[in-house]
């Protein structure tokens, strides 16, 4: 088991740009990363990162431009049509979107059979197969009978979730799928991923913009910028004691649910934007510290609230 | 009456090539158009021309093209209950079988139509590509032709001939259906739900069968009725004018005889034409309702009313079972209940915004009641369909004109909202109460500069000369932080960012220095980095300008960053009211409880990834 499930390697997407003879937009710059069997990469990134893009090049949604994907011993970095079928078994998704990724005019049922009738199962082990899905996710087996806009935001995911997971796929890819949520679901919803990651061994690509959610999930977190990996590492030490000074920004900048431990976060993310302007600006061209910042937050995590991070790599880019 | 041996005509007005949809949604439709009176009517004026022209050998015995010279113009009599025309053949008989004529001519064309049209504009909209860019070429050279000159020209020369002017009149009327169905299948083949398809491995001919189809089918079939109608209306002229087939009876050769008679005998006239009028405009009025039952964007909208719209039923669903709520919830305000003193901006009372529902009325926001004081800021927060936002909107006073909403009072600075007309309260927003909405980007205007969007209330509110605004506008974008304003001014909505755009309303929103600011969920839409320099914003502008804030949200993180009170909203009640550092450190209510426990921001980060052997075991 050294092997990876999936690995990318030097993935670069670009998009054609717009008008006559424009040069393509590169969005991935040479991106590498791994997921094994049964573990979850957390894939973090802001809006334009290129975070969404570099999923849907997994799975074959747009066109890899350079580098290699490997699944399981496999490339797939360009497949045909009909290969791309074959392999929508072992790969998967969860798309962000509860509300535009069921068709309004499908019951649920038929939503959850349609890629099991594909893969040439007959209709009554389909329809025994959704009985185990819908259970597995937690919804009542009547279910399948009901239209999509009956459910709550919660539960469109977790349809979404079942269909992912009907023909037993190795590696789900997971686009934002609790964003969209209220709070007390998305709690519930995340659960509901570690215990099925834990009961099958299924591994996630998943990607948010949230780091709180990323800690929650992952058990690796990578942090993407503008097409760039900057940091990957350890979920604990990326979400809580970031080397890279981007990471650190945006760990600074997601608000906790504290108003004294938030004044504090605001006090250390000021301080962190200061050093930064100064060393863009100042004669020293020294690397910024950041010490005594209150980090890692809530009363929850154990150890000192601190990062002391001496000696941050500056920035890339 | 047996019509379905006699003739092929079919007895809906909906030939369209429907996919095998679920019947659920078939019988959804006719039940629909069924409660429609117009929809009925007109499907029995539909039918009942089609019977009669089907059954025209039953009806009459007279054959419509044997010519009688001594019934020439016969008055109305047993024999011929219309009477005769103007060569003495019988005009019911006429009447009956031209029915039969006129029906299959446009039926033909509309066939031929959505032949041709369909399957090309499926392809051309799910491929995109080179198949899409020479469809649409070749479709717009047909649409750039004359269809009138075509049709003389080869009716010119093949000769005079109904069926044949109809199949190419078709192939004229194709390229509607071309963009009308490859626009809509462009539109649902970026849905999330087709990529999930892809995804899942079904082919592409499965694809648009089971996920696009339907969603065409509903235009097309609108379409096909209005289609038939322009048919029919076309074909008698091509009648009148003598291009159709000579030996065939029809109501547009009919027309063309008894013009000619029209002074010996105007009545003549009538038959055709109260024929022609009643068909052509069943078949439009009858598109007019399958629009209103059909309507695509109906499925979808009650499909994402859960989001933001005033339903509170998907709200109140919830997911699982709501932690541990009962159905009475007590309100644990700590606070004693707001006074209507002098120091406070805004008094809002005993709130209620109720909407009609099919059974009754169903209450969104059940008896609010807050205040914000000046230089305070309040934050309203609870999950979505707590009625957060609709109680910021009745504040403003922008809800629906079917909210009915009561207050015993909404109280802005010692004035009573409720009590104003439209012209005082749009005097007061804007210029004393200011909005910063969620989305930013669908705040602005996208066909008009930013300047002038910033500038035009400066304008308006304050009296600024043209000059005098943008000076101003100019200010309070540099104020907001933004690094070159005059770059800005200058441009469209779509050149800035979404973190910009949201400083630029945030700009517009201070402009005229309001008391109070109401902002809903305004950095929800934004990433962390901007959201964090958003809020400063907010909370520097508030600090120098002393304004009272009151801020929507679902986020606690941002309650916990900026907010001096807390209101928790759930089920539209207010459940709990406290100072924001009481409400974090010590919560009293059940539910504020469980959403604070909720929070991931305390949560431990998930372990380290697991021995791959203990992984592997386990795996199905």
């Amino acid at each position: 088991m050294t092997e990876p499930l999936l690995s990318c390697r030097d993935v670069v997407v670009e998009y054609p740009g717009t008008g006559f003879r424009a040069r393509p937009q590169r969005v991935l710059h040479e991106v590498s990363l791994s997921v094994r069997q049964g573990e979850t990469l957390g894939l973090v990134g802001e809006s334009g990162s290129g975070k969404t893009t570099l999923g849907r090049a997994i799975l074959g949604l747009v066109p890899v431009s350079g580098g290699t994907v490997v699944f399981a011993g496999r490339d797939i970095t360009r497949l045909g049509r009909q290969e791309r079928r074959d392999l929508s078994a072992a790969i998967q998704v969860v798309f962000q979107d509860p509300y535009s990724s069921l068709n309004p005019a499908r019951t649920v049922g038929d939503i959850l059979t349609e890629p099991l009738l594909v893969a040439g199962v007959s209709r009554s082990q389909a329809d025994q197969r959704i009985r185990d899905l819908l259970d597995q996710v937690h919804l009542p087996a009547d279910a399948a009978r009901r239209l999509p806009r009956e459910f709550s935001g919660g539960q469109r995911q977790r349809i979404a979730i079942a269909r992912a997971l009907s023909r037993s796929p190795r590696l789900v890819v997971c686009d934002e799928p609790v964003s969209a949520l209220d709070l007390t679901n998305q709690t519930r919803v995340l659960d509901l991923f570690i215990e099925i990651q834990e009961r099958t061994g299924v591994a996630y690509l998943f990607i948010t913009h949230d780091l709180a959610v990323v800690r929650r999930i992952s058990h690796r977190v990578a942090v993407l910028r503008r097409g760039d990996i900057v940091e990957i590492g350890d979920a604990r030490q990326v979400t809580t004691e970031p080397t890279h000074l981007y990471t650190q920004r945006l760990l600074l900048a997601a608000p906790v649910p504290d108003p004294r431990l938030q004044a504090e976060r605001r006090a250390a993310r000021r301080r962190l934007a200061e050093q930064v302007t100064r060393s863009q600006t100042g004669p020293t061209n020294r690397p910024p510290t950041m010490t005594g910042v209150g980090i890692t937050g809530g009363p929850a995590t154990d150890g000192p609230a601190t990062a002391a991070a001496a000696g941050v790599p500056g920035e890339r880019a | 009456m047996s019509v379905s041996s006699v003739e092929p005509v079919v007895p809906t007005p909906t030939p369209a090539p429907a996919a095998p949809d679920g019947p659920a949604a078939r019988v959804g439709l006719w039940r629909r158009l069924l409660r429609d009176r117009t929809a009925v009517v007109c499907l029995v004026v539909l039918g009942l021309v089609v019977v009669a022209s089907a059954a025209a050998p039953l009806l009459t015995s007279a054959d419509p093209s044997s010519a009688d010279i001594a019934d020439t113009l016969a008055p109305i009599s047993a024999k011929h209950p219309l009477g005769g025309d103007g060569v003495g053949r019988d005009v019911l008989a006429r009447l009956l079988y031209g029915g039969r004529t006129s029906l299959l001519g446009t039926l033909l064309a509309t066939a031929v139509a959505l032949t041709v049209g369909v399957p090309t504009g499926l392809t051309a909209g799910y491929l995109a590509g080179w198949f899409d860019s020479v469809a649409s070429w070749l479709v717009n050279l047909v649409m750039a032709l004359p269809a009138i000159i075509i049709l003389l020209v080869v009716l010119a020369v093949a000769g005079p001939n109904t069926y044949l002017a109809m199949a190419i009149f078709g192939v004229l009327l194709a390229p509607g259906v071309f963009h009308l169905v490859r626009a809509s299948t462009s539109a649902v083949r970026t849905e999330a739900y087709v990529d999930a398809a892809r995804v899942a491995g079904l082919s592409d001919a499965r694809i648009i069968r089971r996920h696009i189809l339907p969603v065409v089918q509903a235009p097309t079939i609108i379409q096909a009725a209005y289609m038939l109608g322009v048919g029919i209306a076309l074909q008698a002229g091509l009648e009148f004018l003598g291009l159709g087939s000579p030996t065939q009876p029809s109501w547009g050769a009919m027309l063309n005889d008894a013009f000619t008679r029209i002074y010996d005998r105007p009545a003549l006239i009538l038959w055709p034409g109260v024929a022609l009028a009643v068909t052509t405009a069943a078949f439009a009025m009858l598109g007019n309702a399958l629009r209103d039952a059909l309507d695509p964007s109906r499925a979808t909208l009650t499909g994402r009313r859960a989001t933001g719209g005033p339903a509170t039923g998907d709200g109140r669903a919830g997911d699982g079972a709501t932690g541990g709520e009962s159905g009475a919830v007590a309100t644990a305000t700590r606070a004693p209940a707001p006074e209507p003193e002098g120091g406070r901006l805004l008094v809002v009372r005993d709130l209620r915004v109720a909407y009609p529902a099919p059974a009754g009325t169903s209450t969104v926001v059940d008896g609010v009641t807050l205040s914000v004081r000046r230089g305070e800021v309040l934050g309203l927060v609870g999950e979505s369909g707590s009625g957060k936002t609709q109680t910021a909107f009745a504040v403003l006073g922008l809800l629906p004109t079917t909210a009915i909403v009561t207050a015993t009072g909404i109280h802005f600075d010692g004035t009573d909202l409720r009590a104003l007309d439209e012209r005082h309260l749009n005097d007061l927003r804007g210029r004393r109460i200011a909005y910063v909405p969620q989305e930013p980007m669908s705040n602005l205007d996208p066909s008009f500069r930013v300047g002038s969007q910033l500038a035009e209330p400066l304008r308006r509110h304050l009296g600024l000369s043209r000059r005098a605004a943008t000076r101003t506008a100019l200010d309070l974008l540099d104020r907001v932080g933004i690094v070159d304003p005059r770059r800005v001014l200058d441009a469209y909505p779509h050149q800035i960012s979404g973190g910009m755009a949201q400083r630029v309303l945030i700009a517009g929103a201070v402009s005229c220095n309001p008391d109070l600011l109401i902002a809903d969920e305004p950095t929800t839409a934004l990433d962390v980095t901007i959201q964090a320099e958003v809020l400063d914003l907010i909370r520097s502008l508030q600090k120098e300008r002393n304004m009272g804030v009151v801020l929507v949200t679902h986020n606690f993180g941002v309650v916990a960053d900026i907010c001096d009170t807390v209101a928790v909203m759930h089920q539209g009640r207010i459940v709990e009211t406290a100072a924001a550092t009481e409400l974090f450190a010590s919560p009293r209510h059940l539910y504020t409880r469980s959403l604070l426990g909720s929070t991931l921001e305390n949560a431990p980060p998930r372990g380290p990834y697991p021995a791959a052997a203990a992984v592997d075991g386990s795996a199905p």
